[in-house]
């Protein structure tokens, strides 16, 4: 393979790459005050990648003696990153200026993560999850703890660097031990050495490997995390954290299970079930008592993450599909509903707390229409996309003969659904109270997009659809070394 | 004669000391960040034994990387201890509880 072709197949990343160093420079040299260049080139240099992603392969191609791979299914949860990442430094900017923390680094280190997300999601090798792993968790561990004067934050970042740490030790045991029973690191060498029923190392090493990549989705039971470094973060971090790197890891476990251990599907099978219907059921019941917004919304990332899985316990080309759907949906439910929290200032001060929106519909109507849209959206009630979202999984979940679990999410998602509507009901039938500051353009414009978008998916789903539809094939149907 | 098996005991017994280290500490921070070392290394004894029984050098460049990024992890980690220290004047483990709930 030449280096132009090569060059060509890992396109997004080169540009990432080459455009962190030059961010890095010019921040470097210029201080402070070019901050708001460097999130601007950012910004930029990210739609490059997004728009270099755009350009699919015809054939899954192994780049780098088989260390990645550049696939249809890569590119599109490449560009979900991507678009999540953008949409982090947009509702950024303005946010760090007003509280004095608009340094270069910020956007910088929100590259650095992406491209350990670009990474992650085309690993076709446990060294080079690892690696992607890795540079995105570092690069996460220093933003959570970004407001480095906030008691809040410094905590959740060590929080987060603590538990992150353990994981990432878990997933490394198990990466050794397949290491030591396969023979090899690479996915499709090890589905090769595997038929019928797996060793014991296997088995422990697929667990361990699955515990760390569940702390990454922050699924029960490695979602203790979640909760405390949603709030402590600052709120564009923590839009963030519950966009990009989501998509991230759950598309490494979706390759790691279809591409490096279809032959033992029995054995992970039974994990991702456990960790799925546990995780919605956490998602419901643990939101139902929280009083601050960002809490909430991390109750309700974890339900999600549940809702997701049960596309991958499917375990067929249909659920895999079924997952980048709901993770699509996500996203842009996720961006809109941060958006309006984002929003949530009084008198320059945030505020977080659910009380706090009280009769938002009379002193800010479009707000409280869009957010309700988005709760309506978030709890999945038809025709708005959410809906469509757990439809996808639960159709795939039906096929693959999975009715319990099916029966259980959708108990999950009515009792999740009170949670959500107590928001809409706080918005539109309690007194107002203090009114938010006027939100920047880009707040609202963000906020009604997604808010549009949630609302006219069932027009002409599609695009979407048949996308999902040929990289989910493409990835089930393996790739040819 | 010292086989594969005494090197993956050994490892499993660094391994679960590491996470015993991390979940049964009460003191400090610090000790945490040592566990998270020893858990670290107990993979790197397991991934250079088995690439030695396996006759493939694969397992010794994961090793190296696994060094490399351990290394950038430990000074993340301090420093974020750091600012944390700055914030809140103690690292014992009892007093991390501002979010609850």
């Amino acid at each position: 393979m030449t280096a132009g072709s090569i060059i060509g197949h890992a396109l997004p990343e080169f540009v990432l790459a080459i455009g962190i160093l030059v961010m890095l420079l010019l921040g470097a040299l210029g201080g402070e005050k070019r901050a708001w260049l460097v999130t601007e080139l950012a910004i930029g240099v990210l739609g490059l990648a997004l728009v270099a992603c755009l350009f699919e392969p015809k054939s899954a191609t192994l780049l780098f003696n088989g260390l990645l791979v550049d696939d249809a299914f890569g590119r599109f949860m490449k560009a979900l990153s991507l678009i999540g990442s953008i949409a982090t430094l947009l509702m950024a900017m303005a946010w760090f200026r007003r509280r004095g923390l608009d340094q270069f680094e910020f956007p910088v280190l929100v590259c650095l993560a992406t491209l350990g997300m670009m990474i992650l999601i085309s690993a076709d090798n446990l060294m080079t999850l690892y690696l992607g792993l890795e540079l995105m968790s570092l690069a996460l561990y220093v933003i959570a703890a970004y407001a480095r004067n906030d008691a809040r934050a410094s905590e959740a970042g060590l929080k987060y660097f603590v538990l992150g740490a353990l994981s990432s030790g878990l997933l490394l045991y198990g990466a050794s031990l397949i290491y030591g029973f396969a023979g090899t690191l690479s996915f499709v060498g090890i589905a090769a050495m595997l038929h019928g029923t797996a060793s014991l190392g296997i088995t422990f090493g697929l667990t361990f490997l699955m515990a760390g990549l569940a702390f990454k989705m922050s699924v029960v039971p490695f979602h203790m995390w979640t909760p405390d470094v949603y709030e402590g973060a600052p709120t564009p971090v923590t839009a963030f954290f519950a966009s990009a790197p989501k998509i991230a890891a759950i598309a490494i476990t979706l390759r790691v299970v279809s591409v490096a251990f279809p032959g033992i599907t029995g054995e992970w099978r039974q994990i991702i079930i456990f960790m799925s219907v546990a995780s919605m059921a956490l998602g419901a019941f643990g939101a139902i008592g929280q009083t601050n917004i960002k809490r909430l919304m991390a109750y309700s990332s974890i339900g999600h993450m549940g809702f997701a899985l049960v596309g991958l316990a499917a375990g067929t080309a249909q659920g895999v599909e079924g997952v980048m759907l709901y993770m699509t949906i996500y996203l842009v439910m996720t961006l809109g509903t941060f958006a309006a929290i984002i929003a949530m200032e009084v008198k320059g001060q945030a505020v977080e707390n659910i009380a706090d929106l009280a009769g938002l519909s009379s002193t800010n109507f479009p707000m409280a229409f869009f957010l309700a849209m988005m709760m309506f959206s978030l709890a999945g009630i038809p025709p708005l996309a959410g809906f469509f979202a757990k439809w996808y999984v639960f159709v795939a979940a039906i096929h693959a003969h999975l009715y319990v679990m099916a029966v259980l999410g959708v108990l999950a998602s009515a009792v999740a659904a009170f949670y959500y509507l107590r928001i809409v009901k706080v918005m539109f039938f309690d007194a107002a109270g203090a009114t938010f500051d006027r939100a920047s353009l880009t707040l609202r414009g963000l906020l009604a997009g997604a808010g549009v978008l949630v609302m006219v998916f069932w027009v002409w789903p599609g695009p979407v659809v048949a996308v999902a539809h040929h990289a989910a094939q493409a990835l089930m149907q393996g790739q040819k070394p | 004669m010292i086989g594969i098996n005494q090197y993956l005991v050994v490892a499993a017994i660094v391994f679960t000391l590491g996470m015993l280290g991390i979940i049964l500490n009460r003191k400090n921070i610090i000790v945490i960040l040592m566990s998270v070392e020893l858990i670290l290394l107990a993979v790197n004894i397991n991934l250079v034994a088995f690439s030695v029984h396996l006759h493939d050098l694969t397992g010794q460049v994961f090793a190296l990387f696994i060094l490399t990024v351990a290394a950038a992890e430990a000074a993340i980690g301090l420093a974020i201890l750091v600012t944390y220290f700055r914030n809140r004047g103690t690292i014992a483990v009892e007093d991390i509880h501002q979010m609850k709930g």
